[in-house]
Parts: C-alpha cells; structure tokens; sequence
C-alpha cells in the first residue's frame, strides 16, 4: 500500500507538465517564481509544501495591502500581529494575551467538528505563548432560522463549541450569534481565546540556536485535514461536501494534557521557541519558526508519530491533525523535556534539528525528500494589489430613504417582533450549553454588554467582547468598519473596562472579485480610523475570504474582539435596571437612522440604504465621559444601545433586571423612528436617585448630551412619546417572547 | 484539618475546588495526582468536576481504575470525608462508593446556569452548616447529570436519609429521578452532588451559598476531633 501511494505521486515533470500544480491553487506565474527558487522544478512534495505555504490562508497575498491599514502600536501593546497571538500589559508584570480566528469552511461541511477545531486551534495559539487561557468567546453567522440545514448548521456548531470549550474546562463567557439569508450556505465560526501571562513567561515561535533540538508533542499524525489551509483559501461549492476529509477531529482531553504540560514546559524555562501546529500543520510550524530565527530546520519524518502506515512526506507536512505542537530546547535539556510530556501521557518525539543554512530539509526513508529556501517559503509569496471597485449597489443605495416606511402605531407588537428576532432574541438557549463558570472568575456572565473574568490576587478584571454588524458593513463597508470597533468599545466600557486593544477577524467574500476587495479596503479603512480614535490598537487576527455560497459573497463581516482593563472590581456594571426609584438616563442624540437596522430586517427581509452614521470624535467623547461616571461610582446600570435601538435597550435592562421602567420620551421625530432607530454612540445608564444629579452634571460638563428619561418602577415597561402611550407591556411578557424565540424555532 | 484534591488527566474543576478551601476556611490542601498510593496525611479529599480521561466513554468509567481510588476506598472506610462534585460524584458512583449513575441529562445538551437547591438532610458532615429545608443557590453545569437508580436503591434512600440536595420546586434540570441533586453514602462521610459549591463562595461571581459546604466539613471534622484540636 505504501509503495503504491508513493508511486502514485507524480514527478516534477509530471506536475510541470499537466499543471498539476494548479489543483493546489498555485497559479502559472507563481510555480515559475518557485523553480525559480529552488533553481529546478519542484517534486511532489516541494509543491505541496509551497502551496500550503503560499495560501491566503498562510501567507496573505491577497490582504497583506489591507492588513498595513491597521494601527499596531500603543504604549501596553507588548507584541503586535505576526506571533500566535498578541499581548497587552495590564500593569503589575502582567499581560493579557489574545486572538481570534475563524472555522467557516470546516464548520460549513461538518459543524460539530468544524466548531470544535476552531476552538482547539485558538487555544493552541493562546498557551503556545506560554499563557494561561482564561476564558473563551466567539462570534457565530447563521443563514434564516427557519430554514432546516440553518438549524442543522446552528444546532451543531453550539454544541461543536460547548463540546471542546467545556471538556478542556476554559469558560465560553461571551459571543454574538446573528442571523440572515447572506450566511446561508456560509456560515461563520470565529472562537477567540483570551490567556493571562507574566512578561517574563511570554514565547515566540521561533527556532533559535543552531544544532538544538526540535521536538514535536501531541498526537501521532493522521491523514486528516491534509490541503485544509487550501480549502479554507477557495469558494465553498457542492464539491466542498467531498472535501470532509480537509475537515479534522477534535480530541479536547489530548489538548488539555498538550497544554498543561506545554504551560509546565515553558514554567521549567527550558523552551527556546514554541508554534502549535494550526494551518499547514508541520510545515507552517516548521518554515516559521525557522524563518523567524533566520536559521534553518532539518526533519526527519521517519520519527513523526504517525496514526496510519504508509504516510507519505507529502501526507505528513501537509496533515492538519489536530493537538499537536513543535518546540525547540537544547540538546542538553531532552530529557527534562520529555519527562514532563511523559508524566502527562502525551507523545513526545524528537524530530529534527536546527541548522544554519536556511534552508528546510526533509528526510525519509533514508533519502532527502525535500530541499527548500525558508525564506521562499514564508516571505517570497508573491503579494497582490487586487483590483477595487465601488459596487453598484452603493451607488443606488445612497438615495433610498430609510426612514420612509408607513408609519408603525402599534409599538408594543412591533418591539416584541423584534425581540423574537432570533438576532435580538436572548441567547440562553446557546450560552446555557457552555461552562461558563469554570476556573471561578467570571463577575459578568454571557447576556450583558460584555463578559467581565477577574483576575485572581488582583482588584482586575478584563471585560470582552466581540461585535460586528454585517448589514451596516455591507451597506456602506467604512461607517460599518468604524461603528463594528466602536460599538465593541461601547460594550467594553459599558462593563466598566478601559478599551485595551483589539483582535479581529476579516470575514469577506472572494477578493478576486473587485467589489469585494473594495469592501475589504473600505472597512479595514474605517476600523482603522475607529481604532486610532478610540486608542484601541490591532493586535493581530485572522482573514477569512473566499466566503461565498451560491447567491454571492457573505455580507463583510470584520468581527471585532475587543478587552478591557476594569482597573478595579467596584467598576464592574451590568445591563440590568438595579432598583425602583432608579432614574434612566439616555446618553446621546437619536435621528431616524435605519438602514440595516433590525426593525428594517424584520419589516422587508432585507438591508437597503445607508447604515447609521457615527462621529469618532463624538464617540471617544461619550466613552471617557461614561467610563468616568462609572469610576465615579455614579452609575447602577449601563447598556449599549445597538440593534432595535432604545425600544430593545429599555427592553433588555428591565428583563436583565427583572423590574419595569416607566419612561417619558420627547422628540420631533417620529414615537416609530424615535423608538427603534439605531443611531450611534447612545447608551441608556440608570442611577440612584441621590446621584443622578451629579450623574448628568458631570455628563453636561463633558459635552455630552444626555437626558433624563424616566425611572425604574413596577413590573411593567412604559414608555410614553410626546405625551401619548407608545409601548405598554408587562415585562414578563416581553422576556417569554425573548427568551422563548429561539428555543421555538430549535424544537 | 488537611484536605486532598484529586487530579485526573481532564479534571478541569480542581483549581476551583483548591481555591474554594484556600478562600473559605484557609486549611492546607494539596493536589493530589491520579497515580497517588497514600492518602493517609489527608482527613477530607475532594474529587472534582471536569472531564477524567476526556470521558468518552461513560462519565467516570475509567477514573475508577486510577491508582489513587483504592486509596479513596480505604479513606471512605476510615470514616474520612469525601465530596465528589459533578465529574467526582459520577466516579465514586462509577467506584460503588454511592449508589446509582448518572445518565445523560433529558434535554441531552450540556446545561450550565445557577440552580436553586433544598437542603434535605443537613444532618450530615458537609451541610450541618445549613438549615433543613433551606433553599440554596448552586450553578450546574453538565451534560450527564440525570440522577438514576433502581427502585429498591431509592427506598434504601429514603430510609437512611441519604438524599442531601434536591433541586427545589419544578426547577429540575436533568430529569434526576426525585428531583436528585446529591446523595450520601450510609455512613454519611461520603456525598455526591452535581452541582458546584465550589462555584458559589463569592457574590461578585453570583452566590455565595455554596461556603458553607466547606464550613460544615471543618466543623464537622473539629467536633469529632474534640478538644484535641486547637486549629
């Protein structure tokens, strides 16, 4: 069997001479610059290597020009994008570390598993840097919830995400989950991972001191997931079905022993330099780590575990097989090394040696089976400027009104349609299938603005989040862009955390499409301008292109992770209206903004127009005077507001606190336009009566506009517009249309 | 008083349950590793919640095996104290230490969310601290935590007053026969329950219920100890 699978393998000429090269997404011109490298044409397994390598997945050819957009600096950000992940200093010799990748692709075809490994793979990247994972979010895109496979997809990716979250017993604290016929067909699994580390623990991925030795930890390598970083880097089509092999299996018990022995390993101070083995496995690991040395890596593939007989170089580098690990120790330190992994029952097995030539070597069998230039294969990647255009749709949409829709009267039965939209719709029915308690640190759980996990030993917290409004992207990409990394930081400082930094994933569609790379350029220029405004640099991230089901590209979504520094537990604030005889204020001016709104999705089952437009200035202006208020003690309750605007809001904060509000509103606007629209930059605080005053004193002296809007009463929400009754309904009623919409439609 | 906490390969609640004794009553406690052949120095060993073994197989089938839960035995039939939380109670029924199993809840997905417990036996050395009938606020969170057993194990049950938690009202999460959340053996030094006190010592994190659990087993353990003791 071995032989023949060998033998199947075309030569170099073969591969030259049927183009087979083309099947890994290698175009004509870049196989010429990869002859041209290797000064002769490339073997069966060279290509497969330099095709991994050279995937949009790997090396991002496609969105390097856009990832150069993003702010990297500040002054906490110890270590910016191109690391597993990025670090920020929280004070006291301590740092929190954090990521966010997608699974879309896998999680399509196969979501349990395609979930699971998403979760896998983010925590690998968190502990390969030597710190402790704390807590896990993630940010989830379905199609519409009444469609069967949605359901499927839904059901699925959950209980993929609970299955691997809660075994390794890291607790999924926070997420968003919205819904639309753009993700049908596409659905999008982003996981983030955030860890604790002391700045003389951080690791770097790389292959330091010629002559050390290379060890790889985990599982023995399987056929699974072999091209995955290739199928992640092509449009899903009805063949991708056949494509469940590129998918992998997940085994969270074997990642819990990889990670407590890695964290032991790197607590022993022996580790020269640590990767985990995500994309391209062995041989993204193996040409990074060695790249980023300057030096070169020698394997030798006979010493890889292997799971099945008869692997093939080419099946061994380009397996994706899930838990594994490559790190580099001196020879003198072998031992120790392997005691540690022993004692935890993981594989342990030494696999090859650093050099000096720069150059990755690969052995089987006795013979050298590969002979590449590291630097070819990790910074020769051609980098394409792709072709931009504005879309049609853009130019048409600026002229739609979105306010001029037939005005609604009846309030009520509109706010609880919109509460049952499953994208406003609580969602317990997900989070409830999450540990999200375990390691005894979260002080805010899933359901409020932002997840709030203390810090042990410590008066910190860090608040996260993750946002991103796809609609308002799609319909203008760089206000989408600003409000996505806005909104995130709304949340974070309604928890009562100062914004640290952001990590994001860039969910587009196919960038060889000019419209959608305008998107892309669009977008990260409007995140861009909100991250510099807002002091919340990138720390590094993910792209996602290539996201396309049968109608076209997904709405962008550049989902933002964002955390914050709660500077001491006091600070922590909830959603939830606290007591009676509190008094609502609004923060901040409403216009009649609807394009891609909820009450516009729930209405026409489309977006159309222009989203909300947002002032950055405005914005920062908002932040820092309600973080203020909150430090200041003044503050009971803070919520953004955000899809179904101040109705929703109000809404969310009765039910979060289990009490009415009886609310006053004034406005020329329309009580429809006033109650649902969703202009940026408000947040609706309550207060104890003997603060309030002071409350919006200091709000006024901070140039913000803010009013008085009602109290905090009853068992019922009322809001009256101009005098008339506009919404009326028990709160108990309002939560069993929230809380029953979703559990509903899953029956 | 010193107190063992036990680590399987998967456990994953052990750092909580560590925590709970440091912050509750300060008494020294240990982690303890599956291949442990001597629990002699420890008067109280907890096993946590998590997953033993990655629990592929029925929830705690392989954990009973480990070396270290002979020694467990031998602690139980010494009279010392043990509390087996979510995962832990599903290993010492595995190991025939309590009664029953745990099955798979009914709704057959994971459920994590506070809980509102009765106190149905206070009379025992992990909640003399708690009031007969009390409702307590515990957070659940497993998948097989649907408490069973045969219909004479129940009346033997009864009838010894080894039924110590039962979740409150019409508040079952899991379908747990008799609304079962956690049971003792019949001596009483041995308890099993799902949900987590360990989780529950802080209001900042929800309830603070969940401590008087672990003053209860000091209490319980300084009254039977008598004047001997001083710490």
């Amino acid at each position: 069997m071995a032989q023949q699978l060998t033998a199947k393998e075309p030569t170099a000429e073969q591969i030259a001479d049927q183009r087979i090269y083309t099947q890994f997404g290698v175009t004509d011109y870049e196989y010429e610059l990869i002859c041209g490298f290797l000064g002769r044409k490339p073997n069966y397994t060279e290509i497969g290597v330099f095709s991994v390598m050279w995937s949009e997945h790997c090396s991002y050819k496609n969105s390097k020009p856009i990832l150069k957009k993003f702010p990297v600096t500040g002054p906490r950000v110890l270590m910016g994008p191109g690391e597993g992940a990025g670090i920020v200093d929280i004070g006291d010799n301590q740092a929190v570390v954090f990521k966010i990748e997608s699974h879309n692709h896998p999680s399509a075809v196969e979501p349990y598993q395609g979930a699971a490994t998403g979760v896998g793979g983010i925590i690998r990247d968190i502990f390969s840097m030597g710190a402790r994972p704390v807590a896990m979010l993630n940010s989830l895109r379905f199609g519409n919830l009444e469609n069967e496979r949605v359901k499927y997809l839904f059901e699925n990716v959950v209980s993929g995400i609970a299955g691997y979250g809660n075994c390794i017993g890291i607790p999924t604290v926070a997420g968003e989950v919205m819904f639309d016929e753009s993700y049908e067909g596409n659905p999008l699994v982003n996981a983030m991972c955030v860890g604790l580390i002391d700045h003389d623990k951080i690791q770097r991925g790389v292959a330091k001191g010629v002559g050390n030795t290379v060890f790889y930890v985990g599982p023995a390598t399987g056929r699974d997931g072999i091209h995955g970083a290739t199928f992640a880097s092509v449009e899903l089509s009805e063949e991708s079905e056949e494509k469940r092999t590129a998918v992998q299996v997940g085994d969270p018990f074997m990642e819990k022993l990889v990670m407590e022995a890695t964290l032991e390993l790197i607590n022993s101070g022996i580790v020269l330099g640590i990767q985990d083995m995500g994309a391209a496995g062995l041989t993204c690991s193996s040409a990074e780590m060695a790249s980023k040395a300057g030096n070169g890596l020698e394997l030798y593939l006979d010493e890889v575990p292997q799971r099945e007989t008869g692997m093939t170089p080419y099946e061994m580098m380009l397996s994706e097989s899930q838990e594994r690990m490559l790190f580099v120790v001196e020879p003198r330190h072998e031992e120790q090394a392997r005691e540690i992994f022993e004692r935890w029952g993981v594989i342990c097995a030494k696999v090859g040696k650093v050099t000096d030539d720069g150059r990755l070597r690969l052995f089987h069998q006795g013979e050298e089976v590969a002979n590449m230039p590291v630097k070819a294969l990790v910074d020769e990647c051609p980098v394409y400027n792709k072709p931009s255009a504005e879309p049609a749709y853009f130019r048409e949409s600026a002229s739609v009104d979105t306010a001029d829709f037939a005005e609604i009267t009846d309030l009520t039965s509109a706010l609880e349609k919109v509460l049952a939209s499953p994208t406003v719709a609580s969602k317990e029915w997900v989070y409830n299938q999450y540990d999200y308690m375990v390691r005894t640190s979260t002080a805010v759980q899933p359901g409020s603005d932002a997840a709030v996990v203390t810090i042990r030993g410590t008066r910190k917290a860090l608040a996260m989040t993750t946002d991103c409004n796809g609609r308002y992207v799609y319909l203008d990409p760089e206000m989408g862009g600003r409000i996505a990394v806005a909104e995130a930081a709304r949340n974070i400082v309604c928890s009562g955390a100062e914004p640290l930094a952001i990590t994001d994933n860039l969910n587009f569609g196919n960038p060889e499409k000019p419209e959608v790379f305008w998107q892309l350029e669009k977008a990260a220029d409007g995140m861009s301008e909100a991250c510099v405004a807002l002091g919340a640099p990138v720390i590094g991230g993910n792209v996602s292109l290539y996201n396309e089901n049968a109608k076209g590209a997904i709405y962008p979504t550049p989902v933002i992770g964002m955390v914050g520094l709660v500077h001491d537990t006091d600070h922590i604030t909830t959603q939830g209206f606290k007591s009676e005889g509190d008094i609502i204020i609004l923060v901040g001016e409403t216009k009649a903004e609807f394009g891609g709104s909820e009450l516009q999705y729930v209405m026409n089952g489309a977006a159309s127009g222009r989203p909300p437009a947002i002032d950055l200035a405005n914005e920062k202006k908002v932040l820092d005077a309600l973080l203020g208020a909150i430090q200041q003690g003044l503050v009971a309750s803070a919520h953004d507001l955000s899809e179904g605007g101040i109705a929703v809001a109000l809404a969310e904060s009765c039910i979060s606190g289990g009490v009415g509000a009886s609310v006053a509103l004034t406005s020329e606007l329309r009580p429809d336009h006033l109650l649902f629209s969703e202009s940026q930059s408000r947040v609706l605080l309550s207060s104890k009566p003997e603060k309030a005053v002071a409350l919006q004193a200091w709000l006024s002296e901070q140039g913000v506009v803010n009013a008085v809007i009602g109290e905090v009463k009853g068992s019922g929400l009322s809001i009256n517009v101009n005098g008339k009754s506009g919404i009326n309904a028990p709160v108990k009623q309002l939560e069993k249309v929230w809380k029953d919409a979703i559990p509903c439609l899953m029956k | 008083m010193k107190f063992a906490v036990l680590v399987f390969p998967g456990s994953n609640c052990d750092i909580d349950c560590y925590k709970a004794v440091e912050d509750t009553i300060g008494q020294p406690v240990d982690y303890v590793w599956h291949t442990a052949t001597d629990l002699s120095a420890y008067d109280a060993i907890l096993v946590p919640g998590g997953f033993s073994y990655g629990d592929y197989l029925r929830c705690g089938a392989i954990a009973r095996f480990a070396d270290v839960m002979s020694e467990v035995k031998k602690a139980a039939e010494q009279g010392k104290f043990i509390l087996g939380i979510c995962n832990g109670f599903q290993i010492l029924t595995e190991a025939g230490l309590l009664p029953g199993a745990l099955i798979r809840n009914t709704g057959l997905k994971f459920r994590c969310h506070a809980t509102q417990l009765e106190v149905v036996n206070n009379g025992t050395a992990f909640t003399n601290q708690y009031s007969q009938g009390e409702i307590i606020n515990i957070p659940i969170a497993h998948g097989e935590g649907n408490y069973f057993c045969d219909d004479a194990t129940l009346a033997q049950l009864k009838a010894n007053n080894q039924i110590v938690f039962r979740y409150a009202g019409d508040t079952n999460p899991n379908g747990s026969l008799e609304n079962i959340a956690g049971i003792c053996n019949e001596r009483g030094n041995v308890v099993g329950m799902m949900p987590h006190p360990e989780r529950a010592i802080d209001q900042l994190l929800g309830s603070e219920d969940g401590k008087r659990m672990f003053t209860s087993i000091l209490n319980a353990w300084r009254e039977q100890n008598g004047a001997a003791v001083n710490s």
